[in-house]
């Protein structure tokens, strides 16, 4: 390094912990050398979060937040403002790819008992993080203005209004209206551009001063801490910093690849991503004849439609969310990795999967016998995987796991 | 590559739009490449629906660039109420008018492709046929009781519906619209219409989303270059990880 900018780093270092910082979190933050591409979510998660607000400010500049004018803005957006319709895509396409790497990043968690006793901060931090990207979602998702955005707001914020004697008013609270209108749209606007997006960077911020805090578990579950050379580095951890940054980039490459696929081919994803309905303006006096979600709310939708009763579906509901909080409570499984877990556990993570996409389906659908049918039976899969988890967790384990990465 | 990236997802969005009639869609075969399809669409388009709905997010002037139509050419054939050429595609009829005169407002046509579809579309475009019991003498087989009168009569001349008999689960016999045929030949055979609402619904499809036209030929590029970054990437990883065992 050159005489000039060591001596500004020095200045720095006496006045900011830039150094410590940098070494800290990047330089001397030792990973385990054994991560596989189950990792990659995690750092896109981050630069999808960082395409959201970039895009996101860009969005703000042209969009406006008024009943009268929003879903014109929009089109102004996408056909008037030079590489608008660039930033539009990004975005939207942005707030499912937030999903599907957050969903992923999720599952990788569950497989390899990231969550388990040292992480369950970092598991309840990361799933703070996911309730407020959903309410995120929500609220971004009105301000279109389009059918769908109108009726969907209508439909998930009258699903307050089921809670006994304080549910009325509390949807008129969050409304500010006895119907979504433009006062919602307003609120919702501050709400998405910086309420929300503040409390998610803060929570990202902690969810990875935990994780640096009790050090990042692995595939096979090892405890690299465990073992450790004179200086106290850990002999199967490597230097994030160049090893996983330049790693990272490889992921980043391949997800910008398929991201850039979809934004320039295929914006609407056929209906999933951008729906139909929400080409047309917001019209209070004409429902859709199918209401749906966007994909990513879908498996909990299913869960509300299943049960018969209104205010018992939203408990359920909420109770689907609730009950991934309590993961690490309820596994008690001693090995982390689920290499080394027993048959009756991967079965059910199997059965898990298969239940949780399934609900995702119906949700999405119209109502039908068959549908209400599976939405239910999923239903109950979903829910016994989690409440019998302490009994079934811990049947058949490995008697034998890998003390260090490279054992055989 | 690029026929193939999008066949690849039309095979992942197969169910992408919900019928609203009970009849088969035709497929319009929308090709934005065409260029001539797309003026003779927009020539269509000014005739025949811009009187009484608007395309209030199209403006003339981007139409001209995107359809490469010198801008002279465009105010004299196809702007007829005075507008000027970065105007948009407006219309003068009150909406209370409309109204009172079709029993409800003509939707504003910008953003139709996207929320109906083409093929919806195409297949509208297709589908009226004589029926004395509607207010202008028509209906329509995929939008039953549709507002809207055949505004493209002289072109198409008019359908009538062949009927056949169905025996419903319960053995009662009913009489159903098995097809449509025609009944009083119009300025166009059946070949030409056809061609001339693939070239309408190309314009609307356009119209819906102009940026189409750019993002497509844009996207090939953008994805050579992360493929190219994808390669430089994995063989630096490569080298950084060469002494980690």
């Amino acid at each position: 390094m050159s005489g000039m900018l060591k001596n500004a780093l020095g200045w720095m270092d006496d006045r900011f912990p830039l150094s410590k910082v940098w070494n800290e979190h990047l330089a001397e933050y030792y990973a385990p050398k054994n991560f596989n591409w189950m990792y990659y979510f995690g750092s896109l998660a981050m630069l999808v979060l960082v395409n959201q607000i970039i895009t996101g400010i860009f969005l703000t500049i042209h969009y406006k937040p008024d009943a009268k004018l929003a879903f014109d803005s929009v089109e102004y957006i996408m056909r008037d403002v030079e590489w608008g319709w660039l930033i539009r895509y990004m975005h939207s396409t942005g707030a499912s790819a937030f999903f599907v790497v957050v969903y992923l990043h999720m599952f990788r968690g569950l497989i390899y008992g990231s969550f388990k006793k040292p992480r369950e901060l970092v598991w309840v931090f990361g799933m703070i993080i996911y309730v407020a990207l959903m309410a995120e979602a929500f609220m971004g998702y009105l301000l279109p203005w389009g059918q769908m955005s109108y009726w969907g707001a209508q439909v998930i914020v009258s699903l307050f209004g089921a809670i006994p004697y304080v549910g009325e008013d509390l949807a008129l609270w969050l409304r500010g209206d006895y119907v979504i209108s433009d006062a919602t749209l307003n609120r919702f606007f501050a709400f998405h551009v910086i309420a929300i997006p503040l409390v998610l960077v803060i929570l990202v911020f902690m969810h990875i001063v935990a994780l640096h805090a009790v050090g990042s578990n692995n595939p096979e579950g090892i405890e690299i801490k465990k073992h450790k050379d004179e200086k106290g580095i850990p002999l199967d951890g490597i230097p994030f910093h160049p090893y996983y940054s330049v790693k990272d980039l490889v992921g980043v490459a391949v997800f910008l690849f398929i991201f850039a696929l979809i934004i320039f081919y295929m914006p609407e994803m056929g209906g999933y991503f951008l729906e139909h309905a929400n080409f047309v303006p917001a019209n209070p006096l004409k429902t859709p004849d199918h209401i749906a979600p966007v994909w990513y709310f879908t498996p909990f939708y299913a869960v509300l439609r299943a049960v018969p009763d209104k205010f018992l579906g939203v408990v359920a509901m909420g109770a689907a969310i609730v009950v991934l909080f309590l993961l690490p409570w309820l596994d008690r499984g001693v090995n982390k990795s689920i290499r080394y877990r027993g048959p009756v556990f991967k079965a059910a993570i199997v059965a898990f999967v298969i239940s949780f996409v399934g609900l995702g389906y119906f949700g999405m659908q119209p109502v039908t016998p068959v549908g209400t049918f599976f939405s239910r039976f999923f239903s109950v899969i979903y829910f016994a995987f989690f409440l019998l988890m302490p009994f079934y967790s811990n049947i058949g384990q490995d008697e034998y796991v890998p003390e260090r990465v490279d054992e055989k | 590559m690029k026929k193939f990236i999008i066949a690849l997802f039309m095979l992942l969005s197969t169910q992408a739009f919900a019928s609203s009639g009970s009849i088969h869609l035709e497929e319009a075969n929308v090709d934005l490449s065409d260029q001539a399809s797309l003026q003779r669409g927009a020539k269509y388009f000014v005739n025949y629906c811009l009187s009484c709905h608007s395309a209030k997010h199209l403006r003339y002037s981007r139409m001209a660039q995107d359809l490469a139509i010198p801008p002279e050419l465009v105010a004299e054939n196809l702007m007829f109420t005075g507008e000027k050429i970065f105007d948009s595609m407006t219309i003068t009829m009150r909406p209370e008018d409309a109204v009172n005169w079709f029993g409800v407002n003509p939707p504003d046509l910008s953003l139709i492709a996207r929320s109906r579809g083409s093929d919806w579309l195409y297949t509208y475009l297709k589908s009226f046929y004589i029926d004395d019991s509607r207010p202008f003498g028509v209906n329509n087989l995929l939008f039953p009781d549709v507002g809207m009168p055949h505004v493209l009569a002289d072109l198409q001349g008019l359908q009538r519906a062949v009927y056949k008999d169905v025996e419903d689960s319960e053995g009662n016999v009913r009489s159903v619209i098995a097809g449509l045929e025609i009944a009083q030949a119009g300025r166009m055979n059946t070949v030409e219409y056809d061609q001339a609402m693939h070239d309408l619904v190309n314009f609307m499809t356009y119209m819906g989303e102009p940026a189409k036209l750019e993002r497509e030929s844009l996207g090939g590029k953008v994805l050579a270059f992360i493929f190219l970054m994808i390669v430089i990437f994995y063989f630096l990883k490569k080298e950084y990880w060469k002494d980690i065992h």
